[in-house]
Parts: structure tokens; C-alpha cells; sequence
């Protein structure tokens, strides 16, 4: 019989999204976090290389024009920041073409917040707070922070933001990934991913949250570059058990360096034959008119649920992943 | 032979890597959330039976493997090659104990059994999951003794030795699990 009419979720996950959702509200409320909607059918499109976006069709007659379905709320989050908003939050759905797997579906839940004023380590204690809040009573061990380059260290033995091929090579053929020689050349920033991503993070956060903060910078188009040390971006990243949840930034205000970041990315996605991007051209008048001081940061909140529920798929969170959609 | 991108990726796709055959056990989409996506995938070469991981990027292909399973009789054992046939088209093709492996040792003539072709060449031979044999071999049991924990080996007539309860008796049919090479039960005849 066919079964696909019925919710791949188990009844019980739709009441645990949406009490996270009013927990997660009530959060922001106590805080004074406006909550806020922008659009997700945007003229233009983000410009990271590792995201594919939808494209659809806007009739209106005689007109026909492409809309995208926006890979992420930041832009027009940005826009109502530097608009006076003051600190918002926002939960929506984005959508990122071509994933799909135990970790993604194509279309999922974003919770993205800004904080005025905050810098990086103010923004990972209330991410903490939020984290604590929501896994009241799962036993989460107390939060850990660590640097990229000391946790990469750590478990390699190799330091992230001095790129040696010969060393990485060595590395891989050591730890049976040999074909990472070939797969990643020269390419420092892919090397990094794929040790990260087998190496590293596997073993991050063994049931508490940790915070992975100083990326390198070859790794970070919209945070802003440590003041201390330029070879490090003001970047987080969130994992409990493994399992990546969040990214944030102390966010890039200078409109001169996103413009050359955008162009640096369009470059990239052209030379990989990647769909030409619309730059947004709003969020650079944006930038150019004002950006506050600010950090911020989004979550994959499918995959907060499948963690607080000890979900092994994604599927088993969403009502109607892509394939009942 | 067509060609495979990592998104069409799935369990049981037969791919060349390396230059053997190989099928796709397991296959997850791993991406940092601002970084280059990959597959990682779980593969078994069908030669060698070894199970490997392996990376890919993502969106990267590879070829297709002429590789399909077909049901076939087994028919008899020459000495150096045992000979199958396909029922429907009386097809014959003979596979030597290399390929045919441990397999050999569930194998009774006129059973049926799944042969593996690469390219039209046997490549690997899997017996029914389930068979029923006789013992040829194993010691008197005590009868009475239905106790859980025991049991003895008793040798079959195509050559495996299945853990039997100590009721079992030489001579009887039983019927065995190939995949687990365990007991399920007697056979009445």
C-alpha cells in the first residue's frame, strides 16, 4: 500500500518542533529580540560557491523574470539592520539545491539572530544559554570553546593556517584518505574541509556543545578577519555529538570588502562553470549606508530536533521531506 | 556503459573503481555548511569482496559496472570448473573455485543459486539464502536432551558444518541459513 501520503515524521516529533519553536520565541521575547519575516523569493541570490539555489519563473504578464528562493535570510536581515532595526531574530525556511542526504534536505528551518553591539564571545555565551534552555534535562555536558586551529591541531597534528601539501598529503595517506591527495590538489581551503569534515568533527561536542571558533581565514567570505591575527576569521561554529548546527560571525561592516568578497566569489563560480549569481546589490547599498555593529549567527533547526530527539536522519524530524513534498 | 554522478549515488550501484567492480553499500552526503560538499560512500569490490571507504566530490562521476545478478542452476563440478545454467534460456557458464568460493560448500546439484556476471562472466556465486541438507556426519546426540546451550557440528553433504541440536541425528534433512551458516530446523521428509 502506498504510504507516502503520510508524514515521515512520528507524531510525536511534530509536538517537539513545536514546542522548541515557543521556547525559542519566549527565549527571544525575555531578551526584547524582534522577531521578524523577510522574503524568501528574492531577486537576488547569495554568491557562496558551495550554494546552489532555486531559480523560478515570475510571470507577470508582459513581464517574466527569475525570482530565487534565498539559500539564506541574511541579506534582508542585514538590510533591517542597517535600517535601525535593532536586534532581530527570525526562523524560516531556506533552500539549498542538490542536498539531500542524512544531514540535509533541500529545504529546511533556519534560526538566524543579530545582536547589536555583541562581539563574538558574547554572542557564543547566549548561544550557550539558548542550547541550555532547550536541552533542559538531556544531560548535555557543560559547554566547550576551542580555537580551529587548536582542536585541528589536536586531532591531526597539523596546524590549519600553515598549508603544507606535502604535510597534508602525508597526513592523508597516513589516515587511509589517500584520495584526498588528488581530490583536494592545492587547494588549501578544501583540504581543510575535507580533513575537518572526517577527522575533526566526527569527534566534536560528545554529547555537550562545542563552540569551534577562529576559522581560517581562506574558509570565511562574510566574517570579519580577526583584529589580532589576519589569518583567523571572527567565525563559529556549533556541534553537539558530531553533527554541525550553526555558524556565526562577528558580521563584516565594511561595505568596500564585502564588494570585493562578492566579486572574489562570482570569479570563483564562474571558473567552476557554477550558475552566474545576481549580486545582491540592496545589501551593498546597505553596507555602504551602515551596517551596526554586530554579531550573528543561524541554526539548523531540523537538526537541533534531530538531536534532541536521537534521530539518525533527518527524515525522521521533517513531516514531508523532499520526496512526500 | 552510463555514467554515475555522486547524486545518483545509491545502495546496490554497481561502479568501476580502480578498475574493478564494485557495488555501493552505503552512501552519505557530507558538506560543511560553508564548505565543499562530498560523498563519502561505503564500497564493496566484487572481486575481491573487500569492503572500502572512499571520498568523492561532490558532483564528480564515475562508470557504470556491467554487473547483474542472475538466478541459475547449479549443475555439476567438473574437477576444475563447476557449470551453471539459466533455466530459461539453458545458457550455460562455468565458474572455477576461486569465484565460486565458500559458496561451494552450500552448492547441491540442481539447487538454485545467484551467479554474479561482469561483463557476462561469472564474477561471484551466492548460494540460496536458505538451503536444505543432509547431514552426513555427527555424533549420536542423546535423545531427550532438548537443553538450549548445547549442541554438536554436523557435517553436510556439499561440505559446511552447521552447529545442530544433540536431537539431530546423521542422515536427517536440515534446513540452514547460508548467509548466518545456522541451524533453523529439520526437514521432514
Amino acid at each position: 500500500m502506498d504510504k507516502a501520503w503520510q508524514p515521515a515524521c512520528k507524531l510525536e516529533s511534530l509536538h517537539l518542533r513545536a514546542r522548541v519553536l515557543h521556547e525559542i520565541r519566549r527565549f527571544f521575547a525575555e531578551r526584547a529580540v524582534l522577531e521578524v519575516e523577510t522574503p524568501l523569493l528574492c531577486h537576488g541570490t547569495g554568491t557562496d560557491p558551495q550554494l546552489d539555489f532555486f531559480t523560478t519563473a515570475y510571470c507577470l504578464p508582459p513581464l517574466r523574470q527569475a525570482l530565487f528562493l534565498q539559500t539564506s535570510p541574511e541579506f534582508a536581515m542585514k538590510r533591517l539592520l542597517a535600517a535601525g532595526s535593532g536586534s532581530i531574530y527570525q526562523i524560516c525556511k531556506a533552500f539549498r539545491n542538490g542536498e539531500s542526504g542524512r544531514f540535509h534536505n533541500p529545504e529546511f528551518t533556519i534560526l538566524e539572530w543579530y545582536r547589536l553591539g555583541f562581539s563574538l564571545p558574547r554572542l557564543m555565551d547566549e548561544i550557550t544559554e539558548l542550547v541550555a534552555v532547550l536541552f533542559a534535562g538531556k544531560g548535555l555536558k557543560p559547554a566547550q570553546r576551542i580555537s580551529y586551529q587548536a582542536v585541528f591541531q589536536q586531532y591531526t597534528g597539523l596546524d590549519p593556517l600553515v598549508f603544507s601539501c606535502r604535510d597534508y598529503g602525508a597526513y592523508a595517506v597516513d589516515k587511509h584518505i589517500p584520495e584526498a591527495v588528488e581530490l583536494c590538489g592545492d587547494d588549501h581551503a578544501i583540504w581543510l574541509d575535507f580533513i575537518f569534515s572526517h577527522k575533526v568533527q566526527p569527534y566534536l561536542g560528545s554529547n555537550a556543545l562545542c563552540l569551534v571558533y577562529g576559522y581560517p581565514a581562506c574558509q570565511s567570505s562574510l566574517a570579519r578577519l580577526n583584529a589580532q591575527n589576519p589569518k583567523i576569521t571572527d567565525r563559529v561554529e556549533l556541534f553537539i555529538n558530531g553533527v554541525e548546527l550553526g555558524n556565526g560571525f562577528y558580521e563584516l561592516t565594511d561595505a568596500v570588502e564585502q564588494d570585493r568578497r562578492f566579486n572574489e566569489e562570482i570569479s570563483i563560480r564562474q571558473q567552476r562553470r557554477l550558475p552566474a549569481p545576481f549580486k545582491d546589490k540592496h545589501l551593498v547599498a546597505a553596507l555602504a549606508a551602515g551596517l551596526p555593529d554586530c554579531s550573528g549567527i543561524a541554526i539548523g533547526l531540523d537538526r537541533l530536533l534531530m538531536l534532541l530527539s536521537g534521530s539518525a536522519s533527518i527524515n525522521e524530524v521533517l513531516a514531508f521531506p523532499v520526496d512526500r513534498a | 556503459m552510463a555514467v554515475y554522478s555522486t547524486n545518483e549515488f545509491k545502495a546496490g550501484l554497481k561502479i568501476m573503481l580502480d578498475n574493478d567492480p564494485c557495488a555501493i553499500i552505503e552512501n552519505e552526503f557530507v558538506k560543511p555548511g560553508k564548505g565543499q560538499a562530498f560523498n563519502r560512500v561505503k564500497i564493496r569490490n566484487l572481486k575481491t569482496g573487500r569492503v572500502i571507504e572512499r571520498t568523492f566530490k561532490s558532483g564528480e562521476s564515475l562508470e557504470g559496472a556491467d554487473v547483474v545478478d542472475v538466478e541459475m542452476q547449479y549443475l555439476y563440478n567438473d574437477g576444475e570448473y563447476r557449470h551453471f545454467m539459466v533455466q530459461d534460456t539453458f545458457e550455460q557458464y562455468q565458474a572455477d573455485q576461486k569465484i565460486v568460493g565458500d559458496a561451494s560448500l552450500w552448492l547441491k546439484d540442481q539447487d538454485f543459486c545467484t551467479v554474479t556476471l561482469w561483463n557476462d562472466a561469472p564474477l561471484a556465486v551466492t548460494p540460496a539464502n536458505f538451503v536444505e541438507l543432509a547431514i552426513v556426519e555427527t555424533d549420536p546426540g542423546v535423545r531427550g536432551d532438548t537443553s538450549g546451550g548445547g549442541g554438536k557440528p554436523a557435517k553436510l553433504e556439499t561440505g559446511a558444518v552447521v552447529r545442530v541440536p544433540l536431537f539431530v541425528q546423521q542422515g536427517e534433512v536440515i534446513k540452514a541459513d547460508t548467509r548466518t551458516g545456522e541451524y533453523i530446523s529439520r526437514v521432514k521428509e
